[in-house]
């Protein structure tokens, strides 16, 4: 029977240095897609995730399971993508206006590169961007919230106790952002998606 | 209902996650609303169109540089232990400190200058009674010794003055 994330970190706590082990090869790529997506560059996002695990690993002693394992960390994760991004904004902002490099940063649009046409690629290429500008433009706080709705497929309960609000705020709050990416993405949403491809990085089970 | 009152609830419903009551009042509103049920269409789509933004994965050295990150970290040792002793070692022994300081503190201050200060006052004492008693001019010691002003200079102590001689006395008589 496999373990729980709360049972292996229990593990981890008692000195099992393997279960540490684990927790990373589970966690590692939805904390990368996670807080990229929330700082838009990979490296910053490596370095903000390696972080996250060694401060899972520093506190492992006075870890008590209070809280899901996930709702631990993806907090200590938005915490520090929070952080960044306001340390950050303005330099981010010169970024963000003159295209940014980090736009390149998909490695499974090569892979895929031998199937599509070249003019199919931009087309995808030019609606990615799009959708990663759309979610960009969020407030940080309900960028979060995006992310750790559609791509991590937390529930309502666990979203407001990584975001430390209530449901009903954090329901009003994730209103406000599709809203706006509703208006942002509205020349994209009438077209249909030149392939179909899920770009889902949900959370492992 | 009006389109307010089922903003909120609009995103659960468009991803399916309402509650029965939620999704029946979303319903029961879009069945007259031309408006919202355009806007849940619209939001359908977004919804489709976040699925579209490609996933990364880590890169190559990741797992590796955490994995030093957490090999360098301070293992805990044996007098780890110690630690926690220590702290609760030093709190008792300030608030111990702390408390005799606060008990001492007034006697210290009340009882501290007198052992300095008596033997200065007494010394005063006798050299103005030596003074007084010397006074050639002066022909009754009793009234010198009892006058007020005197008295009023030297309140802490006085003197035990000699007991004038009868004869001398009556000598200077």
């Amino acid at each position: 029977m496999a373990r729980t994330d709360v049972q292996l970190m229990l593990d981890v706590k008692a000195g099992d240095e393997a279960s540490f082990d684990f927790l990373l090869q589970k966690y590692r790529s939805p904390l990368v897609n996670f807080l990229n997506r929330m700082v838009r560059d990979q490296a910053t996002a490596e370095d903000l995730a390696q972080e996250v695990f060694l401060r899972v690993y520093r506190a492992r002693k006075q870890y008590t399971p209070s809280a899901k394992f996930t709702t631990w960390l993806f907090r200590i994760a938005t915490n520090l993508a929070l952080n960044s991004v306001r340390d950050n904004r303005h330099n981010r902002m010169g970024v963000s206006i003159d295209g940014g490099a980090d736009g390149d940063d998909s490695p499974p649009l090569e892979l895929k590169a031998r199937e599509m046409r070249i003019d199919e690629r931009m087309i995808e290429r030019d609606r990615v961007e799009i959708i990663r500008r759309a979610i960009w433009s969020l407030p940080e706080k309900q960028r979060a919230a995006v992310l750790l709705h559609k791509y991590e497929e937390m529930d309502y309960g666990e979203i407001a106790g990584i975001l430390d609000c209530s449901e009903g705020a954090l329901k009003s709050m994730l209103f406000r952002a599709y809203e706006t990416l509703r208006v942002e993405l509205a020349p994209l949403v009438t077209q249909a998606a030149p392939i179909s491809r899920s770009g889902r990085e949900g959370r492992p089970s | 209902m009006k389109c307010e009152d089922v903003e909120k609830g609009l995103i659960a419903f468009v991803d399916e996650r309402a509650t029965a009551a939620e999704r029946r009042d979303v319903e029961s509103h879009l069945a007259g609303c031309a408006v919202c049920r355009a806007r849940v269409q619209e939001l359908r789509g977004v919804s489709n169109l976040l699925g579209e933004l490609p996933a990364i994965e880590p890169s190559f050295g990741f797992d590796a540089r955490v994995r030093q990150r957490v090999a360098a970290e301070p293992q805990p040792g044996w007098f780890a232990w110690l630690v926690p002793q220590a702290r609760l070692a030093l709190s008792a022994a300030m608030l111990v400190a702390l408390t005799v300081w606060m008990v001492k503190w007034p006697a210290n201050r009340t009882v501290g200058p007198a052992p300095a200060a008596a033997p200065a006052a007494a010394a005063s004492s006798d050299q103005d009674f030596e003074a007084v008693k010397d006074l050639g001019v002066l022909e009754n010691y009793d009234v010198v010794t009892n006058m007020d002003a005197l008295s009023q200079l030297v309140p802490a102590k006085r003197p035990q003055a000699p007991k004038p001689d009868a004869n001398q006395t009556e000598s200077n008589d």
